[in-house]
Parts: structure tokens; sequence; C-alpha cells
């Protein structure tokens, strides 16, 4: 628009004045901080407040530089909304007090001695370097900012990559990079992912998924262990302050305040190279604590609408947090659907995961909704139309959905049943053969009418053992939490080959290595959406903690140095990979029908034992061996070679008989996890051919996997 | 902030000394922009630059965007390491050509 036309319009200038502030009546959409020009738009809404004042502050200051308080004719509705004009945007925080009653029985938590930060807030200060000494003493800890909209994005655009052709690479933005090992230049931020870059290709993946990086406080209940001294603080993140703002700390520019152009660029650069970006969202609880917890923003805003509250005006702990997000409220609804609009439009994000899903499917009481409102709006919205919706479809309420989330043909979930299958296998549990049919198929058990999209499979994640320490420990080793290993779940269904933890018996390190190896293949091999939890392809450990939540040290840190150490399981990892991106035959998006619908001669998947042809699916069975048709690859539409794979978790080796192929085509080894490497793995297109074509040794708990072409 | 506008053969130099916030953008961008209008070699000198915002990256990014539209090419020229940083760390970095001094600016612009 030409400038002139700009200083045309009458409501760009100023109606009042307040103590050298000028401002004028504002508009009450869109929430939040808006620039206009010659100002900036704010609006706030609060279903109870009887007043409001816009508190200004320049940018760290202890003291406001103005508080304005809002006419009562500014009020539209219950939104306060003002326009205040010639403010230095990058120079100001602001804050906001409100009036109205106290009365927690009846909901009602308001107090003007509070600055509240708006829950619409684009970036919010206060925690601009991670970990950085915070002034206690200031009445305005987490302050909220104005956000530039106008980054350059040039030609990006999302991947949508086909959900199914994902290989999702879980990661904790510090723990990726902090480590001293990963020699990039500004170490834990999202500037150095951008540097690691390369990595992840080379890796394979194409679905990052970060933890939590909306701001939340890494302050918040920090304590000293009680024997080690250890500063223990909130590392994870799950517990937001502002669900619009990402996470300074988290940023090498934080202290400039441009942590969102850094993650935006981020995101452009992972575009760039072929790689989505799916956010951990946490919309199922805040940084709020229960009745005992600080008042920061939501809870002296309009406490009765955003929490779920038990008649006597406590707060319904769904979330094992404290209290419970009041998603199915219509206001709140649409808090969370303008937050993942935002994240989707502003940020070029390609999906989201919702931490504690399940309370997304609550109603204000806390119980079920057969058809929550929420799920399905997000189901149903036009600009999330093409973003993953992936839930951890349980909470911490007893609410346990896995396979019978509200799914409304969009949502994928955390399969915890997968999870929980491949590991009781894996330990060569009895009784598993005919569940762990199911899961490699994409669990249709579960998902019958979802399809194996629906299915994000994964052995481990953030949420307890990693991999290496899931095959080196039985039991969980909290110890460095500070809560008398109380602390994490107990069943882990994890073995640790004969000796607790770190040991020098090579027969034991030997088993260890060869485990992951089976759990990366049977996650890789299987029909479903893979997950991995970053650092697991390099023999990470924990030291047996599974819940590390609180420790931001080397327990956390990636070690870069385990790749040269455990370059094996690296470059196991690597070619599985990229395996799995080569064979469609891999990737279904629908389920096999077990009939031969394109005239091959063979089922698109078939079930063999150590015999062609005959599972055995007993109690005492630990062995199982599929066949997939690689001409019914994604129904027939492309053609693939044919993969088998056969999974001894027998103690003893075992012969096994690849069934015959068609005429003309041969067998060819792949991966063997039963050989040290480099004969463990081999290089695509250039697989070996197996020698006996329909026998083969696999070796005491050990996978093979051939290609016949 | 101080803003010095040259032409030596046909390109503009500019020379910027301060610190570019979002109190001294304004006037910068008022400054450079016109300078720059119908001309397709910019340098810009940051030698003496010690502190960018948000806002004074933006005035970078207008000064490029406005060249481009028009086939023109700017180069920054003598950033200190940390302002080159955040320039990286927020994308801005790739769209310019960079030089550590004028002279080279000048080779840099063909």
């Amino acid at each position: 628009m030409p400038e002139q036309m700009l200083d045309q319009r009458i409501d760009y200038y100023p109606t009042h004045e307040y103590q050298g502030f000028q401002f004028r009546p504002g508009r009450p959409i869109p929430f939040g901080a808006t620039l206009v020009p010659n100002g900036v738009n704010f609006s706030i809404f609060s279903s109870a407040a009887t007043s409001c004042t816009l508190v200004l502050f320049e940018k760290r200051a202890s003291k406001p530089v103005v508080e304005i308080p809002f006419p009562e004719e500014f009020r539209i509705g219950n939104v306060y909304c003002m326009i205040v004009f010639d403010l230095d945007v990058e120079n100001i925080e602001y804050g906001y007090r409100m009036g109205g009653p106290w009365d927690p029985i009846a909901g009602h938590r308001f107090d003007k001695t509070k600055i509240l930060c708006d829950p619409y807030a684009k970036a919010i200060g206060g925690r601009d370097v991670w970990l950085q000494p915070p002034d206690w003493n200031n009445l305005y800890q987490y302050r909220a900012r104005l956000a530039f909209e106008d980054f350059d994005w040039e030609e990006d655009r999302h991947p949508e990559i086909p959900i199914e052709d994902l290989v999702i690479y879980e990661m904790h933005v510090r723990s990726f990079t902090r480590h001293p090992s990963s020699g990039v230049k500004y170490p834990g931020t999202f500037a150095a992912i951008r540097e690691k870059i390369p990595y992840l290709k080379e890796l394979g993946v194409n679905g990052l998924e970060l933890m939590p990086i909306f701001e939340f406080d890494e302050w918040e209940n920090n304590r000293q262990h009680p024997e080690t001294g250890e500063l223990l603080v909130n590392y994870w993140g799950y517990s937001t302050l502002g669900f619009f703002a990402p996470k300074g700390g988290y940023a090498a520019t934080g202290k400039y305040g441009m942590q969102v152009d850094e993650l935006k660029t981020l995101i452009k650069d992972l575009h760039k190279n072929g790689i989505e970006v799916i956010l951990d969202v946490v919309f199922n609880h805040t940084a709020e604590g229960d009745h005992r917890g600080h008042t920061i923003s939501f809870r002296g805003v309009d406490n009765k609408t955003y929490y779920m509250l038990t008649p006597d005006g406590y707060y319904f702990n769904f979330s094992g947090c404290g209290n419970t997000l009041n998603c199915n409220h219509p206001v709140v609804r649409n808090v969370v659907l303008d937050c993942l609009r935002y994240w989707a439009s502003e940020y070029h994000l390609d999906g989201f995961r919702f931490d504690l899903a399940s309370i997304l499917g609550r109603d204000p009481m806390g119980y079920p909704l057969s058809n929550p409102p929420l799920l399905e709006t997000l189901a149903h919205d036009p600009i999330l139309a093409r973003c993953k919706l992936i839930a951890e479809a349980w909470d911490a309420g007893g609410l346990y959905q896995v396979g019978s989330f509200p799914a409304y043909g969009r949502w994928a979930e955390w399969n915890g049943k997968y999870r929980d299958t491949i590991r009781k296998f894996l330990k060569s549990e009895p009784g598993q053969v005919g569940e762990l049919s199911y899961r490699i198929q994409g669990s249709p058990d579960l998902y019958e009418h979802r399809g194996p999209t629906a299915s994000i499979n994964f052995v481990t994640c953030h949420d307890g053992f990693t991999l290496y320490d899931l095959f080196s420990y039985n039991d969980k080793h909290n110890e460095a939490n500070g809560e008398n290993n109380n602390d994490g779940a107990n069943d882990n269904n994890s073995w640790n080959g004969g000796w607790e933890g770190e040991t020098d018996d090579p027969g034991i390190n030997s088993l260890r290595r060869r485990q992951i190896k089976n759990a990366l293949t049977i996650l890789l091999i299987s029909q479903g959406v893979p997950m991995i939890f970053a650092g697991d392809e390099a023999g990470r450990t924990q030291n047996g903690n599974n819940n590390a939540y609180c420790h931001d040290t080397e327990m956390n840190w990636f070690d870069w140095s385990l790749l040269e150490r455990n370059a094996d399981l690296f470059r196991y990892a690597k070619r599985f990979i990229h395996f799995r991106h080569a064979h469609p035959a891999l990737r279904n998006r629908y389920h096999f029908q077990h009939r031969d619908y394109v005239g091959s001669g063979y089922p698109d998947i078939s079930f063999h034992g150590t015999q062609a042809w005959n599972c055995d699916w007993s109690f005492d069975s630990r062995v199982f061996a599929f066949l997939l048709c690689g001409k019914h690859a994604k129904q027939g539409s492309v053609e693939d070679d044919f993969i088998y794979g056969g999974i001894n978790m027998h103690w003893d080796a075992l012969h096994f008989q690849p069934p015959y192929l068609p005429e003309g085509m041969k067998w060819h080894i792949f991966s063997n996890t039963g050989m040290p490497a480099p004969e463990d793995v081999h290089e695509i297109g250039r697989e070996p051919i197996l020698a006996e074509q329909n026998n083969i040794l696999v070796g005491p708990r050990s996978i093979i996997v051939l290609v016949g072409r | 902030m101080q803003v010095t506008i040259k032409s030596i053969n046909g390109v503009v130099l500019i020379e910027l000394e301060g610190s570019l916030d979002g109190k001294t953008a304004p006037e910068v961008q008022k400054q450079v922009l016109p300078s720059a209008e119908g001309q397709n070699k910019v340098i810009l000198d940051m030698t003496r630059v010690h502190y960018i915002s948000s806002a004074g990256l933006r005035v970078l990014l207008l000064l490029y965007r406005q060249l481009k539209a028009k086939g023109g090419k700017i180069v920054l020229v003598g950033m200190m390491e940390e302002i080159r940083d955040v320039m990286s760390n927020t994308g801005l970095l790739n769209f310019f050509l960079i030089a550590d001094s004028p002279k080279g600016g000048i080779e840099a612009l063909g």
C-alpha cells in the first residue's frame, strides 16, 4: 500500500493520550499483540475480569515505563483492545494486570498485584540464555514481546512427504549438540541443528520431531541433588509458559531476541534438504501448576476458562503436572486452533505430536467425550489440512486410547503396544508371535479402518530407556533424579543380557550390539511409520536412567564420539534407513489383504517359520518369518524386490528356509545381525547372493533380511 | 548511527557506523534506500557496525530485495564475527555476497 494511503486512514492516528503515550481503541481480532501501521494492536480476552491495564516495559527493565488502563469503552464483549502508537517494537515488553474477583471456590483467581504474560505472546523474554541465573526479584519474570512476522521464506514449501514414507527422528534441541564433541559453533541451539543437517541426511531420516520448543522455564522446580549436589532442572520442557513463543534459550541469537528468525531459518533449511519438522506440543497443562503454583498468565487472565476445575475450585490433574488445560472449552479450543494454525502458517511446520493427547478428548469436568470437538476441529481444519497429527494416545488420568483414539481419518498415534510387543519378543518372552505378526503389519488389529499409517512405531523414545540401555539394564536406575528411584516407569520389558550395566564381558557386549541391531531391523521393516530416538543409532546411554527429564548433563547430551566408537551401529542404522527408503514394499498406505490380487503367485504378505509356509504360532515359539511380495508393493502400483525377514529370538542358532522365489529370481543377503560388521549389513544393490537358496543359518537372537530379485 | 554514502566508478559505497537497531533503522532506511535506487552495484561497509538488531537486519533485507528486483547486486563488507554469526543464524547471510574489504567488494560485484 502506498505510504500516503496509509497516512490517509483516520484510524491510524491516536485519539487518546496517557502519560505521554498515545493510543486509540483497538481491534479485538486477532488476539495478542499485532504490528499495525504506526503502532501495536493489543487484544486480550477474559470472561470475568472487571478491569484491565496494559503494562509496558523497556526490555529487561524491572519497572514499567507506563501502565495504561483500558478505558471501559475499549472493551468489546469480553475483549480489551487498544492500539498504542510510536512504540519501539523491538525494545518493549508488555503484560497485563487484570482486575476481578479472588474467589477460588467460584473458580476466579484474579490478582492485580501480578503482571500477566499474554497467552498469545509471540515471543517471551526473561529466559533468553539457557540457564543464565534469572533476577528472581523481578516482578515480571516471563515477559511478552512482539515478533516480526515478515520472514523471507523465499520459495520454501512444505515437503508434504506421505506419512508412510517418513522416518521420524525424535530429538531434544539441546541434547543433540550440547556435548563438546559436537564440534558446532553454538552448541545446544537451533543454529547448531542447522549445522548438523548433513548428518541427518547421511543418516537418512526425513522427519525431525522436536521435543517441546514452546517457551518454558528451565529453572522451574530447580533443586540440588541431595547427595551429588547436581543442579536438577526442567530440562525436557514439558511445561509451557506460552503456546505461541519459541524457546529463547534454544537460540544462539536468543540474547538478541531473534529466536523467531533462527527457528524459521532452521525449518527453511531442513525443508530445503527434504526433511519435515514435527513439533511435540504440550496442550494438556501449563507451567502454572496447581493452587500452590505461580500466577504467570492463564490463571490471572481467566482461571475458570483455561483450566479444568473441581467443583470446589481446585485443579483437576489429568496431566500429572498439577493442572489440566480446559481444552474442550470453546474459547480454549480456539486458542489451541489459533496456535497450531500460527505454527503451521508462520513457521511452516509440517506436523504436531500431541503430548498426553487423551486429555484433549476430555470435557471440562474431565469426562472422556465420544466426539471431542477439539480433535474433530483439528482434523478438519483447512490450514492444518496437510499437517501430520500424531497423538500420544493416553494421559496421566488413566485414559489409554491406543487403537481407539478419536481419529477422524487424520490422527496417527504413538503405538505403545508396538513398543511393548517388540521389546518382549526381543527378550525372548514366550507367547508373542501372534502379536508380533500384527505389529510388523502396521497393527491391523488396532487400526483396521485407519490403515498402517495410523501407527507410529517405536521401540524407544525420550520417555524411557535408550536403545542401548534397553539391552543393558533390567531395572531403571534413576537415583540421579533425586527421587529415591521412585520416578520413571517400572514395566520396561528390558533385558540386560546377563549383567546389570556396563561390563567387560565380550559375549554380553556382543549380544547387546546385536539386540540394538535387531530392534532397528524390526522397526525399519515394519509397516507403519518408524520413529528413532536421537542417539540410539550410535548406542547412546543414560546409564540406566529411564526418566532423564531433569539433567542438563552428559546423561542427556549426545556424545558424537560414539559415532566412531560404535561405528558399526551407526553404519547399520544408516544403511537400514536407506533400505527402507529404497523399498516401497515396506511403506504401504493400506493394510495387507493376505491374498494375491496382482497374479504374482504370492500373497502380498505371508508368514513362515524355520520352514517356509509353516509359521510356528505356538506359545513357546520364538521364531517368526515373513515374506513381502514385491509385486504387491503399494497395492501393486510400483515394482519392488521380494523381501524376506527371518527373526530368531531363540537362544540357539536355527536353520531357516526362505520360500522359493519365482523363476529366475535369487535371494540376496541384505543384513544378518548374527554376523560381525561389515558382514552384518550390505550396500543396497550390492547384496551378496545367498549361497544355498533355501537354507540359511540364523544365529541365536539374530535377524536376517533377504531381498529377492 | 553515521551513514556515509559515496559513489566510486558507478558503485555506490555505503558506510555505516554505530548500532543498527530499532531506533536507528528507520533513519538508515530513509537514507540508504533512495541512494541505492536505480543503481545495480552497491557495497555496504559494515566494518564499524558493532550491533545489529532484528529491525536492522530487516533494513539490509529490504535493500537486497529492492536491488534484486531491478537486477542489482549488493556486497556486505567487513562484518564483525558476532554480526556475521547473527546474520548466518537468522538466515540472512545467504542473501548477500560477502567480502573482507571494499576492494574485495568491487571484485565480488564483477
